[in-house]
């Protein structure tokens, strides 16, 4: 990471610090910012939210790696979630999910080549009445058929 | 004194952590219960846990270690209260009110049996190719609870690969039980923060920032989560093969130094509890097992109080009388390696106060290497320097880069006190009955200043003896009685203490080109502290940082492990506070009954100014192999 990049990242996560505080349990709302403006928590984000927070590196690398929607690697400019649990899966959820991998190219877990798109597993997403359910970025989407879906990729940029 | 914030847990949780109930007198602040029928009556606060164990009720535990907080993570210690809908672990219900326990109900019995079956079934590993095989709390636990077959299943292929990237502690996180006693010690005792729990569920292991290896991250490598992992996933860096190998060689000459630590505690080894010192019965084990030369660490501790105490002076003196303001005091000890590996990472713009003195591991291994193989005739490549040591940073600090200073590798092993426990039963030596025999010339015995070095406050109480005697010229047992300097001793975290110079005597010759008098300290106070456990030299670097008291030190004592060397993490395992009291004792009432009990009294150290370190201690020769210097770390990694 270039020096300026780094003093960049330190300045905002100072200003995060001064926003939520510096108690242990301003932690979270921190790593959430760092997540929304970076799309991931980088090795000396956490570093340095760790240094400012008086609390040790691998402490916030626990509660990153814990969080789903916290990552420390870097994701796709848009990040979708399939719902994975049992409901969406007897509302036809693998046919969903062969659609959207075909049309990204990429299985779960992977991101695409041009940082589109990164294709993930979630639990349940509170929609048992309405899946399959996922989510792109913060948006909801439900009941699902694989053309739906692919519809719904297509309007990514 | 600034208050740090001490552990992790959240304020609403600190009545659940290590404090014990502060007092059992006043109105309502004693609870009656009821444990299997039977009536107590316990202090408000009390844990269940706690109350079972005054009232001789044994309540198995995984988890729980009585130097770290509550976690309540292994659910081994479940007990019913009735009320609750569940079992509750016992360790971390304080209890409030009137109680009825049952600790051995049929339902209690299933779900503990339940509990160790399922930590087993992810437990993989043979007990009998494990370093500890009849010291290992989960054998202990599948043997009380009679386990005889793998209800849940067993893990049949390892999982994880070993790390043992570390010079001194080796991670295998296939044997780990996530009780997470390491974190807690790493954070909460140590205050270093290698290992925390990663990832989620079924998932979650014990892990390094980014995973990396044990190598690759800040640790200081003290090995006190070694003490307290209750299973083998963490272990020392064993290098007794490569001694077996050298032993072996009719062409090494292999000697072994010996810490003043380890032989008050090795006899733990051999079920014989804590506090029984066995100096001469391990200098005669050490030699059956082949070691041609058997020498005493206390040997170079006291060189190092020689050494370490001038450069002390010579810093005051510049300081105070010739007025020089870059010089940096107060003086902070380099005895243990733990301590100055975590001064590198947190503390690196204070490394200056840190004495150049090696620490006296390392001064011996120079020594052996120049000037014992000189006057023995023996070539330097062919000696084998292995040393005993309770300390598994012993291990990191041989390898460091810089100590090379005789030309060779200065020492070439660090071993541990278990590790050398071990070769004794492989040799089929019962070391308790072997008879006594003293250490080996050129180095001989030492003083009890040197022994001292094993506790907490021993270096500091060492030096002072040495430089009350050398400055005021009065005998220090006219000062304090026996010779025992007791404000400096005992276990409180950090200790403090003044010391006025009332009058001063002649400088001694050995002094003589350093300073030309001791007036400029008449009347001066000498201050001094003592930290042990890094989570409490953070508190003292802290307040140095904020120019609080400490900063006005003029000579201050760091031991990385909590109990000082006696606490270290190549000690036998389990530790807990009443053993390392135990040890103290054991190596408090030796360096009572010794003849010498002042450095620089020890006339082998003087032989050796006399002899090869002519001039002087901070001299040019000790200066080039009794000094080093330190890296700058830092807290980050790219």
């Amino acid at each position: 990471m270039l020096v300026m990049e780094k003093n960049s990242l330190s300045e905002e996560i100072s200003k995060l610090v001064d926003l939520y505080g510096k108690d242990r349990s301003s932690l979270l709302p921190i790593l959430q910012g760092i997540e929304k403006n970076h799309k991931y928590i980088s090795d000396f984000a956490q570093q340095e939210v760790a240094r400012l927070l008086d609390i040790h590196p691998v402490e916030v690398y626990s509660v990153v790696t814990f969080y789903s929607f916290l990552t420390h690697k870097p994701m796709g400019r848009n990040v979708v979630r399939l719902c994975q649990t049992i409901t969406c899966d007897m509302f036809g959820k693998e046919a969903v999910a062969k659609a959207i991998e075909r049309e990204l190219g990429i299985k779960f877990g992977e991101t695409t080549k041009d940082k589109k798109v990164t294709l993930e597993y979630a639990n349940c997403l509170g929609m048992c009445d309405q899946g399959p359910a996922m989510l792109v970025n913060d948006q909801v989407y439900s009941h699902l058929t694989p053309e739906k879906a692919i519809e719904i990729l297509e309007k990514l940029k | 004194m600034k208050e740090n914030k001490e552990t992790r847990a959240p304020e609403s949780q600190k009545g659940h952590t290590i404090e014990k109930p502060k007092s059992s007198e006043g109105i309502g602040s004693m609870v009656s219960i009821e444990i299997n029928g039977n009536k107590f009556s316990v202090p408000l606060g009390t844990t269940i846990l706690e109350a079972c164990k005054q009232n001789q009720i044994h309540i198995p535990t995984l988890c729980h270690h009585d130097d770290l907080c509550i976690a309540g993570v292994c659910r081994v210690c479940l007990v019913e209260v009735e009320g609750m809908r569940t079992l509750q672990a016992s360790c971390a219900y304080s209890i409030t009110h009137s109680l009825k326990i049952h600790t051995t109900s049929p339902q209690v019995r299933r779900a503990r049996r339940h509990v160790i079956d399922l930590l087993l079934s992810e437990h993989y590993g043979e007990c009998y190719s494990c370093v500890r095989n009849n010291n290992c709390e989960l054998q202990s636990l599948a043997k009380e609870y009679g386990v005889d077959k793998f209800t849940f299943g067993h893990v049949s292929e390892p999982l994880f690969e070993e790390d043992n990237s570390s010079y001194s502690v080796i991670r295998d996180m296939n044997k780990c039980v996530l009780c997470k006693r390491c974190v807690r010690t790493c954070i909460d005792l140590q205050e270093v923060g290698v290992l925390e729990s990663i990832n989620r569920g079924h998932e979650t292991r014990i892990g390094t920032f980014l995973d990396k290896p044990l190598a690759d991250v800040i640790c200081i490598n003290c090995g006190q989560c070694i003490n307290r992992c209750p299973t083998g996933a963490l272990k020392a860096n064993d290098p007794s093969d490569e001694i077996w190998q050298a032993i072996d060689d009719p062409t090494k000459h292999v000697v072994i130094q010996t810490a003043p630590s380890p032989r008050a505690a090795i006899g733990e080894e051999f079920e014989l509890g804590p506090g029984h010192s066995l100096t001469g019965q391990m200098n005669t084990a050490l030699r059956r097992i082949g070691f041609n030369k058997v020498f005493d660490t206390n040997f170079t501790a006291d060189l190092t109080i020689m050494e370490e105490g001038t450069e002390l002076i010579i810093r005051l003196y510049k300081a105070l009388v010739e007025g020089e303001k870059q010089i940096a005091l107060p003086q902070f000890t380099s005895c243990s390696p733990g301590w100055v590996k975590y001064i590198e990472h947190f503390y690196p713009e204070y490394l200056d106060h840190v004495s150049s003195a090696k620490s006296p591991q390392q001064m011996f291994g120079a020594l052996i290497k120049t000037w014992y193989a000189q006057k023995e005739g023996i070539d330097p490549a062919n000696i084998v320097s292995v040393a005993l040591m309770p300390c598994a940073a012993k291990k990191y600090e041989c390898n460091r880069p810089e100590m090379v200073d005789s030309g060779y590798k200065d020492v070439d092993y660090g071993l541990t006190t278990r590790e050398l426990a071990q070769m004794i039963k492989e040799s089929g030596i019962y070391l308790p009955e072997m008879e006594k025999t003293h250490f080996d010339d050129p180095f001989g015995d030492a003083s009890g200043a040197g022994l001292i070095f094993g506790a907490t406050g021993g270096v500091m109480e060492a030096a002072l003896r040495t430089i009350i005697e050398l400055v005021t010229g009065v005998k220090v047992e006219n000062v304090f009685e026996n010779m025992n300097i007791v404000p400096v001793r005992g276990f409180e975290g950090i200790r403090y203490a003044e010391l006025p110079i009332e009058k001063v005597g002649p400088v001694p010759e050995i002094l003589k080109p350093l300073v030309p008098n001791w007036d400029w300290l008449k009347g001066a106070t000498l201050k001094v502290a003592i930290a042990h456990g890094t989570a409490n030299a953070k508190k003292i670097m802290e307040d140095i940082k904020a120019g609080g008291k400490f900063s006005e030190c003029h000579f201050i004592e760091f031991m990385a492990c909590p109990g000082g060397c006696l606490g270290g993490g190549g000690q036998p395992i389990p530790t807990s506070q009443e053993i390392r009291a135990k040890r103290a004792e054991a190596i408090y009432n030796e360096d009572a009954s010794l003849p010498i009990r002042k450095s620089h009294e020890n006339k082998h150290v003087l032989d050796l100014y006399n002899d090869f370190l002519t001039d002087g201690p901070c001299g040019h020769i000790s200066h080039k192999l009794l000094h080093t210097h330190y890296t700058p770390r830092g807290k980050y990694i790219a």
